[in-house]
Parts: structure tokens; C-alpha cells; sequence
């Protein structure tokens, strides 16, 4: 019952700051929202089980590319000062998210007394790394391999792009 | 007292003892600092607030809270106001998965001397050091000043540098462990610490966390010459404050994650547990103020091939041969 509660409201919690990053007319503001929304996203993870999702999750996207985000944002931002936007007042900005971050840690205050590790509340069928690491790489084992040689393809075609750029530049650079 | 309470209670006791002793080792890892590096630079470093100059963390507290609060001009100022807590906070919340002792027999129960006991705590730990990142890249956006802007691109793009390094350094230590849960990493270590197991991953991780804490050869966000102060140029008061004890905090949390992953935890002979494991941390701190007083700072380029062509192709290696040879041993 209360971990049906609990997934609407972080359900609920991911979904509005989806939202409010989509129509955020400043970045970096925006990078927030989203983040926000990864962590309810990684507390549903934990909620059904599966804490090593939830991990990867924080780790991957709100530590990784939100960060990569972050920092092509500060890169191309040639004069902050000048964005009208940035220096509106801050107030009403400022409401929403911190609305949704107190209701995130209240959800996840509230999960960690429930935890089936400290009490007995939610089904104790937390699923071990070892279990998530045999089901990944022995049943979907074809999957993960091809999801792999995508992310090669990937990078080998980001190399050759970045390369290229490079390469006239330095033509033009040197004419 | 029904179970689930006791053990909440004493969560609760745990959380309020690791705060602190941690803010209070801080406060003096500061005052360590000061003296250990004006006695390599043969000066004599705070000595006059208390005896041998005891109470000095304690003025500077006082001095910071009666600082001026300033807000810079322009600056986005929730973010500006926000950054420094999270470098703080992500800091102190890494310590729940941390065990700083063996299990204690307490009122007929075994309680055990960590927070909380995850089975996947590295990724904990992994995914708050990787969170600490956005207290700098948020601050130096934020104070809508160029220095702090480029400190905080450096500190970004240095910290996903070795950030990789650092975790590929973990994976042989889960290896051999077999688990992800930081207790029975130490428990798998009671005849052997794995510093001797795998002095590679040792030094690689050892290397990572000096850049991941962006201290002295690594500490190009902060480059005084270059940068004025880096990302924290326009805070001052108890703000600047909440960026400088969180970066000692983040101190005490990767000498405690090295003692954990390599030099076998609490284990040791003849003394409890917790002294062992207080003595490996602080330890580690002090190689860290060493290597503060004795290594120039690298250049920016440096620091990015070591990172990416010396220190990755390593680790990777060594992900590699420690793999090989544990199938190789069953």
C-alpha cells in the first residue's frame, strides 16, 4: 500500500520536473529539472527492487551526461551576462523545483524506514549485483553485445566527424 | 522497543556520532594542514589562538560566520547561494555506506559500524563523488565571473577525466572480492589487504582521488596565479566556508574509501578496529598534505594525456590481467 503511494508520488515527482526541464528558457536551470526527475527515476528503480539500477542510474545520467550537458552548456554560453533571461527575479523561478526536492527527500526518507534491510515492509526480493550480472550477460547476453557494437560504431563514427573538422580547419587555418 | 525502532534509534545515533567526529576531524585536518606544511617550509605555522595553537579552527569558524555574505552583482542567486551546500552535503552523505569498524555486540545484538549496509555501496560511493561535481560547476556558473567560470569548466572536465580511472581502479578489488558491499570488501580482506594483492589498482586509485579532491598537482580549478581562487573566487563568509570544509571532508572520505578498498579496513593486529581504521584514514590524510608541500602543480594539457593516455589504458590493462589471472586460479 505505502509502496504503491510512494511510486505515484515519484512517479508523479519525474514526470513534473520532465516537464518544467522541457519549458525552462535557461539551461542550466533546465539541467537541474532533469536531474531532479533522475533521481525519482533511480528511487522507483530502488522501490521495485533492483538498487543496482537505481545506482547506475545516478551515476550514469545525473553524474555523467547531465554533467557533460553541464559543461557544453558553460562552454558555448559566450557572454552570460548578456542573456536577459539569466538575470530575471528569482523567486517564482525558483518555487517549483524546490517544491519537487522536498517532496524527493521526503520520499526518500520515508523508503529508507521502510527498506526491507531496516524493517520489514516492502517484499524482500531486492535483487543481488551477482543476479543482475547473470541475467545481463547470460540471458540477454546477444543483446547487450549488439547495444555494444552500437556504442563502437558510435564513437568510431564521433572520432572520424571530429577528425574531419580538425582537418580542414587547420587547411584553411594554414592557406 | 520493537526491532524496527531500535533500529532506527540507532541509525539515528550513528548519523549524529559520524557527523561529528567527521566535522570536527575537518575542522582539524585544516589545522594539521597548516602546521605539517609550515614545518616543511620551516615556519611554525598557527600557534598563537590556544595552546600550540588548539582553538585555531574555532576563530576561523568564528571569523567565517562574521564575514560579509556577499552576492556578486548579476549572479544567478539561488544557484550562487545553493552550490556550496551541495559540495558539503554530497560529501558528508557518502560516509553512510563507509564501515569504520567490525560489528559491535550491543544489548544482545550485532550492530554494525556503518550507516547503512548496501550491497551495491561502491556505486553509492561512486555515484555521490560523481554527484559532488556539480557543487563547483553550479558555483562557478553561478557567480557570473570569468575566473570562476573557468575554474569551474577545468574542475568539470578534470573530474570526468579521472572520475573513469578512479572507478576502473575499484573494479579488480570487486573483482577479487566478489561483492560490491563495502563490509565484505574489508571481510575479504582479513589475511591480505589488497594493496599487496594489487599494488597497481592501489596507485592508480591513489593517483585518481588526488585529481578527483583537486589538491596540489591537480588542483588546476583552483590555480591561485591564474585563476584568483578558481570556482569559489566570488564566495566569502561561512559560503566559502561550506566549499573549504567539504573539500576536507572529501578528504577524510577518500583516505577512509583507500583503507577500505586497499589497506584491509579495520583489520589489524592487537588494537579495536575503529583505532586501526582511524589510523589508515588519517594516515592517507597526511600523505595527502605531503604530497601538497612537495609536488608542483601540473600544466592543464599535462594533466589531461596523463589522465587519458597513461592512466586509463592502465587501468583498463590491469581490469584485464587481474581478470585473467583470477579465471586462471578458479
Amino acid at each position: 500500500m505505502t509502496a504503491t503511494l510512494l511510486f505515484y508520488i515519484l512517479g508523479a515527482i519525474t514526470v513534473v520536473a520532465t516537464l518544467l526541464a522541457i519549458i525552462q528558457r535557461n539551461p542550466v536551470h533546465a539541467v537541474i529539472y532533469l536531474v531532479n526527475s533522475f533521481f525519482a527515476l533511480a528511487l522507483i528503480f530502488y522501490l521495485l527492487g533492483a538498487p543496482m539500477i537505481a545506482a547506475w542510474e545516478v551515476i550514469i545520467y545525473a553524474g555523467a551526461i547531465m554533467v557533460l550537458f553541464l559543461f557544453i552548456i558553460m562552454m558555448l554560453e559566450i557572454s552570460p551576462s548578456s542573456d536577459p533571461v539569466r538575470s530575471a527575479p528569482g523567486w517564482a523561478q525558483w518555487v517549483p523545483i524546490f517544491i519537487l526536492a522536498i517532496a524527493l527527500a521526503s520520499c526518500t526518507l520515508l523508503l529508507t524506514g521502510l527498506d526491507p534491510v531496516i524493517a520489514e515492509g516492502l517484499p524482500r526480493w531486492h535483487a543481488s549485483p551477482r543476479d543482475f550480472g547473470y541475467a545481463l550477460f547470460k540471458e540477454y547476453a546477444l543483446a547487450i553485445e549488439i547495444v555494444s557494437f552500437q556504442l563502437l560504431f558510435a564513437a568510431v563514427g564521433a572520432f572520424y566527424v571530429g577528425r574531419l573538422e580538425q582537418k580542414k580547419s587547420q587547411r584553411e587555418g594554414s592557406s | 522497543m520493537s526491532d524496527p525502532l531500535l533500529t532506527l534509534v540507532l541509525i539515528l545515533a550513528k548519523l549524529g556520532v559520524i557527523f561529528g567526529v567527521i566535522l570536527t576531524l575537518a575542522a582539524y585536518l585544516v589545522l594539521a594542514e597548516r602546521k605539517l606544511l609550515a614545518r616543511m617550509q620551516l615556519r611554525y605555522g598557527p600557534n598563537r589562538v590556544g595552546l600550540f595553537g588548539l582553538m585555531q579552527p574555532l576563530a576561523d569558524l568564528i571569523k567565517l560566520l562574521t564575514k560579509e555574505d556577499f552576492l556578486p552583482a548579476r549572479a544567478d542567486k539561488w544557484l550562487f547561494l545553493l552550490a556550496p551546500g551541495i559540495s558539503a552535503v554530497t560529501a558528508l552523505l557518502t560516509f553512510a555506506v563507509i564501515p569504520f569498524g567490525p560489528p559491535l555486540e550491543l544489548f544482545g545484538k550485532t550492530v554494525p559500524l556503518v550507516v547503512i549496509d548496501l550491497n551495491v555501496g561502491v556505486l553509492y560511493f561512486l555515484a555521490f563523488s560523481s554527484l559532488a561535481v556539480y557543487g563547483i560547476a553550479l558555483g562557478g556558473w553561478a557567480s557570473n565571473s570569468k575566473y570562476a567560470l573557468l575554474g569551474s569548466i577545468r574542475g568539470l572536465s578534470q573530474l570526468i577525466s579521472y572520475e573513469l580511472s578512479m572507478g576502473l581502479a575499484i573494479v579488480p578489488v570487486v573483482m577479487m572480492a566478489r561483492s560490491f558491499s563495502l563490509t565484505e570488501i574489508v571481510m575479504a580482506q582479513e589475511k591480505i589487504p589488497y594493496i599487496l594483492l594489487n599494488p597497481v589498482a592501489f596507485m592508480i586509485f591513489l593517483i585518481s582521488i588526488l585529481a578527483e579532491s583537486k589538491r596540489i598537482p591537480f588542483d588546476l580549478p583552483e590555480a591561485e596565479n591564474e585563476l584568483v581562487a578558481g570556482f569559489h573566487t566570488e564566495y566569502s563568509g561561512m559560503r566559502f566556508g561550506l566549499f573549504f570544509v567539504g573539500e576536507y571532508i572529501n578528504l577524510i572520505i577518500l583516505g577512509s574509501m583507500v583503507t577500505v578498498l586497499f589497506l584491509g579496513g579495520w583489520h589489524g593486529p592487537w588494537l579495536p578496529g575503529v583505532i586501526w581504521f582511524s589510523v589508515k584514514v588519517l594516515a592517507i590524510c597526511g600523505f595527502f598534505i605531503w604530497v601538497r608541500g612537495s609536488m608542483p602543480r601540473l600544466r592543464y594539457d599535462q594533466l589531461m594525456h596523463f589522465g587519458w593516455k597513461v592512466l586509463l589504458p592502465i587501468s583498463l590493462l590491469n581490469v584485464l590481467v587481474t581478470g585473467a589471472i583470477l579465471l586462471g586460479m578458479g
